[in-house]
């Protein structure tokens, strides 16, 4: 027992350094199972605020490119709007009574790491929780992972575990849309069979498998794109119509039917 | 007297920080770089400081940096790493000088001052992105990200040291 005491006291430098080394480690390899045990994220009062403050700084010298965007997505609108009838107005009815808008501002973006967070200044408070949509006037964004009272952390499009649903516009070949970290205009397309006509410049919007995004909000056009090692499916680099390193306004996407279609699709699984 | 350094390191810690997070996290120069400014907090930290305590302290350093950014408890376990290690460089690069009471790091020469800085930064970058990335493929990025990153927080660490020396203490 003596010896044991005196083993620890020896080697307690050592000893602390390994038990927070393994506390670090533990923290950093158990999240990678999706979204189970991020506790700590910057959507907490203390950093989301300090993030909100220096916002409302910096908000001031962007004021002018804010608003020329504004005006330039109430110009497409508006465009829409007075076009409406050469439109197949259908679809966009129903997009406008199935899913209800949250506006919010970023106030952190990063896109230079392998997994990147966006953290938004609306939280529970708000109305926003888990798995919402998150878009911004171009395209989409990315998923709400984590919500505190007043903020939300969003899992970016540029983050190596984000899996969304995506199609060719105009189609019904959909696959899954992942980010491989090389660029951050791009992401990549995969699963989209071999027997699919594609061009250059085609665009790419959101499947409609997917019970957080409605269908065909715009993502990006056809970069380049090459047969996988298998040579039946293709992989597609896809251009971003964000520019993810200046945003500002996003919106959140609620879909107040989500719950019941989880609902069904569980019961389902129940039953097999 | 012991007040003073407290207080002193307290502030050294809070600035460090805000400005780590809300100045050079968003600095993402050439798209990737973004300098960790605060590991100058583990070079200025006094050399006689009781070893627990300091290990400690760099682990929560880097926690409370890691929280700023999203990245789980990578800047942690990188922190908390050169914290343990910088008495084993200390002594690899000041030689048997360091153990001596009178020994003060504005004492030693220039050289000696910045291959300490590098070897914390190389050590601290290794671990944060070999940790980030974890996939052995993708070495060339690791090498390529811990030789920029580490170029660009050496430069604006040795800045920073120059700009607030530590010889009026």
């Amino acid at each position: 027992m003596q010896q044991i005491i005196n083993f620890i006291l020896r080697y307690k430098i050592t000893l602390l350094y390994l038990l927070l080394l393994t506390i670090s480690l533990a923290f950093t390899f158990q999240s990678h199972s999706y979204h189970r045990s991020r506790y700590f994220n910057s959507a907490n009062w203390l950093s989301g605020g300090i993030y909100n403050t220096m916002e409302r700084f910096s908000t001031y010298f962007g004021l002018g490119e804010i608003n020329r965007q504004l005006l330039e997505e109430n110009r497409r609108l508006r465009s829409l709007l007075y076009n409406n009838e050469n439109k197949d107005s259908v679809e966009l009815d129903t997009v406008a009574l199935n899913y209800t808008l949250i506006s919010a501002r970023i106030i952190k973006n990063s896109y230079s790491n392998q997994d990147n967070y966006i953290t938004i200044n609306k939280g529970k408070n708000q109305g926003v929780a888990q798995d919402m949509g998150v878009i911004s006037a171009l395209g989409i964004l990315g998923i709400v992972e984590k919500t505190s009272n007043n903020y939300a952390a969003v899992q970016s499009i540029l983050n190596t575990k984000s899996n969304l649903n995506a199609k060719i516009k105009g189609t019904n070949y959909f696959g899954s849309l992942t980010w491989n970290t090389e660029r951050f205009d791009q992401v990549q397309l995969e699963d989209i069979p071999r027997l699919v006509p594609l061009l250059v410049g085609d665009t790419i919007v959101t499947g409609a498998m997917s019970s957080i995004f409605p269908e065909n909000i715009p993502i990006g056009i056809i970069k380049k794109f090459d047969l996988n090692t298998s040579q039946s499916f293709y992989r597609i680099d896809v251009q971003l119509f964000n520019d993810m390193t200046n945003l500002k306004n996003v919106y959140i996407i609620d879909n107040p039917s989500r719950e019941e279609i989880l609902e069904l699709e569980n019961d389902l699984n129940n039953d097999r | 007297m012991t007040g003073s350094r407290y207080f002193i390191n307290i502030l050294r810690f809070t600035l460090l920080v805000l400005v780590q997070v809300l100045v050079f996290n968003r600095l993402n120069f050439f798209g990737f770089i973004n300098p960790m400014i605060y590991i100058l907090f583990l070079y200025w930290y006094p050399i006689k400081e009781n070893r627990t305590v300091f290990i400690g302290i760099g682990f929560l350093l880097g926690f409370v940096i890691d929280i700023f950014s999203d990245t789980l408890a990578l800047h942690a376990a990188a922190t908390v790493s050169i914290a343990y290690l910088r008495p084993t460089i200390m002594r690899f690069v000041f030689g048997i000088n360091y153990e001596f009471q009178s020994f003060k790091l504005s004492n030693t020469t220039r050289a000696q001052q910045i291959t300490f800085l590098a070897l914390l930064i190389v050590a601290h970058h290794v671990i944060f992105f070999t940790l980030e990335i974890f996939s052995l493929p993708n070495l060339l990025v690791i090498l390529k990200k811990v030789i920029f990153t580490g170029i660009g927080t050496l430069i604006l660490c040795l800045l920073f040291s120059s700009l607030f020396s530590v010889q009026k203490e």
